[in-house]
């Protein structure tokens, strides 16, 4: 047991899935944005791209995904990193929920708050900007926090096109050791104590944007976005975001 | 190298082939999913609290670790029991272990829905625990999170093609395999397809249960 917790080979492991979970989510949320706010919108045909976008990626699993830019696309000369590969697949992915979550909770700020804007004659960029984006961040986090910790579990898979992630690490550590249970029962462990640190960081984040707000903390998250890969928020099912 | 259509044409036997697989894979999974997510969600009302807690701490262990290690190590451990799973029956119960912590979260959401006055009504009428549970309260109870155990579903479907790593021929594995032979353009491109179909139309599905059970 000691030879596998010592190796190093796990921790430059772990070292690259907490990159790679970073830099997909970092795109992941630029994405949700982006098609997030287009869901929004009051025009037709912006919805349309938005719902196509949400719908498109929503159903392709991420491991697909990553596969067909990793061993199709070259084929016909477009040709990726590997890490870009793996980078793109799962932001495009969690993008799609994320998406979902934040066009549900800007529809989520009461009416009035929008009539408001209208009745004060703000630009539409104001009412974004200045009245219904600060509102619907706060709703946003609990569930964004659920998905990032998805998105870290996601991102083993991308040891199966090579890179060097933990998971990947474990399978050469179980080639060299043969010890397939302890290795990954270790592997499990470690995956564990990385998504308990990053809820507790999610925690906090609520916790002050609340604050920020003026609000009352609340107990547990209110929102659960049916439909996303097990959105594991202990509030269970709710589904008001979606 | 250039889409070619009738090697595309060919591939879709082998690969709605593989999709059986997949789709078995994923009723079979899902059933055990829905059985054990209540087992999690009746003992976490246990008022023994070393029970309680111990269960809500390896639903919290399970959820928060990939199913993708919870697989190989699910291959690499059976064995060692004793007692022999093929690849297929290994996948689903990796697949139905894992969705059912989620699972038995909605069923949780669900049960504590119920309104109290059913359970002072049951113990007014002094019920059995077995009828409280399975007269009373599930049943209204699973009726209310119907859509929400639908998505779970839809999620367990798109997680499925992760058996390809435990040598499970479904439809990734099909893809792979042929892809090998000539070319990886075509393969992953119609099974992408398939993927789509599938979980669009099961979605589309999804939303006409909700208006037939959510709201009542």
């Amino acid at each position: 047991m000691s030879e596998i917790i010592n190796s190093p080979l796990l921790w430059k492991g772990a070292v690259v899935t907490l990159q790679l979970t970073l830099y997909s989510a970092v795109l992941a949320l630029i994405l949700a944005f982006f098609f997030g706010l287009l869901g929004s919108s009051r025009h037709g045909w912006a919805r349309a791209i938005g719902r196509f976008y949400v719908e498109f990626f929503r159903g392709l699993p991420a491991l697909v995904l990553m596969f067909w830019f990793f061993y199709s696309l070259p084929l016909v000369g477009i040709r990726f990193e590997t890490m870009v590969a793996g980078v793109l697949a799962l932001g495009l992915n969690y993008g799609a929920y994320g998406a979902e979550v934040v066009r549900g909770s800007i529809n989520a700020v009461p009416t009035a708050q929008y009539e408001a804007t209208v009745a004060l004659n703000m630009l539409p960029r104001q009412r974004m900007w200045r009245v219904l984006l600060p509102q619907a961040v706060p709703l946003m986090l609990p569930p964004f926090g659920n998905l990032l910790i998805e998105l870290l579990k996601a991102t083993a898979i991308v040891s199966l096109i090579t890179i060097s992630d933990l998971m990947f690490r474990a399978q050469q550590l179980r080639a060299s050791t043969g010890k397939g249970t302890e290795v990954f029962l270790v592997v499990l462990v470690m995956y564990f104590v990385m998504a308990q640190i990053l809820q507790l960081l999610i925690r906090y984040l609520e916790r002050r944007s609340e604050r920020i707000l003026g609000r009352r903390p609340r107990r547990r998250a209110a929102t659960a976005i049916a439909g996303t890969t097990g959105t594991g928020s202990l509030s269970g099912v709710g589904g008001e975001g979606s | 190298m250039t889409w070619d259509w009738s090697y595309a044409g060919d591939l879709v036997g082998p690969l709605l082939g593989g999709l059986r697989l997949t789709i078995a894979a994923t009723a079979l999974g899902y059933v055990l999913a829905l059985a054990l997510g209540l087992v999690w969600a009746i003992l976490r009302r246990s008022p023994n609290v070393v029970l309680n807690q111990a269960v809500r701490w390896v639903i919290e262990f399970i959820r928060s670790t990939p199913l993708l290690v919870q697989l190989v190590f699910l291959f690499y451990a059976l064995p060692t029991t004793g007692i022999q799973f093929s690849a297929f029956w290994t996948g689903v119960i990796g697949l139905g272990v894992h969705y059912s912590t989620y699972i038995s979260e909605v069923y949780r959401a669900g049960i504590e829905n119920v309104p109290r006055g059913q359970w002072e009504a049951c113990t007014a009428l002094n019920l059995p625990r077995s009828r409280v549970w399975f007269a009373v309260v599930l049943p209204q109870a699973i009726r209310k999170v119907i859509p929400t155990l639908g998505n779970y579903l839809i999620a367990l479907f798109k997680d499925s093609p992760l058996l390809l790593v435990i040598t499970v021929p479904e439809v990734m594995r099909v893809a792979y395999t042929e892809g090998g032979k000539s070319g990886f353009l075509e393969p992953f491109t119609v099974t992408a397809a398939l993927f789509v179909i599938v979980s669009v139309l099961s979605s589309i599905l999804i939303r006409r249960l909700e208006g037939r059970y959510a709201i009542i």
